[in-house]
């Protein structure tokens, strides 16, 4: 298999990744609205956890498309 | 690749005014250049919104207010009691952060926060500061940190392993999480660039795309700002009192 192939499988392989960062996006903001849903006045409390969840549960989906990005342009 | 335009391009760091000091390189480059109009920025915005100080804030003077109150109520509930001394610093990381990742988002600007060494740099600060306020306030006793309370001795084997390895990889996940967001944001705004580039008239598909992520991106830079300053309160409070 020639090197540039092999790129193209790693990049592809790499954006795996972010199936785990929609689950996790999924799961924050599905969690959010069922919060609020139940007890709408927890709205104001429960917001800014929602949304800490939310970044963090995308940078571990944006590391593998880092690593995509750096396969393909860099090496 | 068929693009015409290389990704990673916009991250070339570029010597504007050459300086050598002996063997060391300490060139003034556009990155330092980003940094320098990011607190020209932030101090102006602070300095002159506040410089009337009316009873009924203008729109300059809410804005600095505003700023400074969200910050401060983030130390107050994450930070917890005793914190206060250390708002400036949580304060002048949000804003730095902040400021460098919204400046990137103009075109043709460069992204700060898109070189890890920056980021590594403002995430060491912070972990080497907590460790040394840890001490200061503790002593010796600020390793009962990595001590659960409650545990069995032998359970104890495995979790002050785990402690201690969750609390060193701390400045590389506070770093890296910025960083990757940052390059990846504007990696995927220039590769639809690119495409729009390369297609002719389709090429509105890839801009109307590239207009959506580039308000994803307004909201990321914020959001990890945020999520910057909350975790450096959150490790400020493990520093301050022990979980």
């Amino acid at each position: 298999m020639d090197l540039a192939a092999a790129k193209m499988i790693g990049a592809g392989l790499a954006c795996i990744a972010l199936v785990g960062a929609g689950i996790g996006i999924g799961n924050v903001f599905s969690s959010l609205i069922s919060a609020v849903a139940r007890n709408p006045a927890a709205q104001a409390q429960v917001q800014p956890f929602a949304f800490l969840g939310f970044a963090l549960a995308e940078a571990t989906g944006l590391f593998g498309l880092a690593i995509a990005f750096l396969i393909l342009f860099v090496f | 690749m068929a693009l015409e335009l290389h990704p990673l391009e916009q991250f070339k760091i570029e010597p504007l005014i050459p300086i050598h000091i002996g063997g060391l390189d300490v060139s003034y480059t556009n990155s330092a250049l980003f940094m320098t109009i990011a607190v020209i920025l932030i101090t102006s915005l602070l300095v002159l919104g506040t410089r009337r100080g009316a009873l009924v804030p203008g729109r300059w003077q809410s804005v600095a207010e505003m700023s400074y109150e969200f910050v401060a109520d983030m130390v107050e509930t994450n930070a917890g009691h005793g914190a206060e001394p250390y708002f400036p610093f949580v304060f002048t990381l949000f804003m730095f952060v902040l400021f460098s990742n919204l400046l990137g988002l103009i075109p043709y600007s460069y992204t700060v926060t898109s070189q890890i060494i920056v980021t590594f740099a403002l995430a060491a600060i912070v972990f080497i500061g907590v460790t040394i306020i840890g001490f200061v306030k503790h002593g010796a006793h600020f390793l009962r940190l990595f001590v659960p309370e409650g545990v069995p001795v032998i359970l104890l084997l495995l979790l002050v392993p785990i402690e201690l390895l969750s609390y060193f990889i701390r400045p590389f996940t506070l770093s890296i999480r910025l960083f990757a967001n940052m390059l990846a944001g504007h990696t995927m705004l220039a590769i639809f660039g690119g495409f729009a580039a390369s297609v002719g008239l389709l090429a509105i598909l890839p801009v109307a795309l590239d207009v959506a992520i580039l308000a994803l991106e307004v909201l990321v830079a914020a959001l990890q700002a945020y999520v910057f300053a909350i975790l450096t309160c959150l490790y400020l409070r493990d520093a301050l009192h022990l979980h």
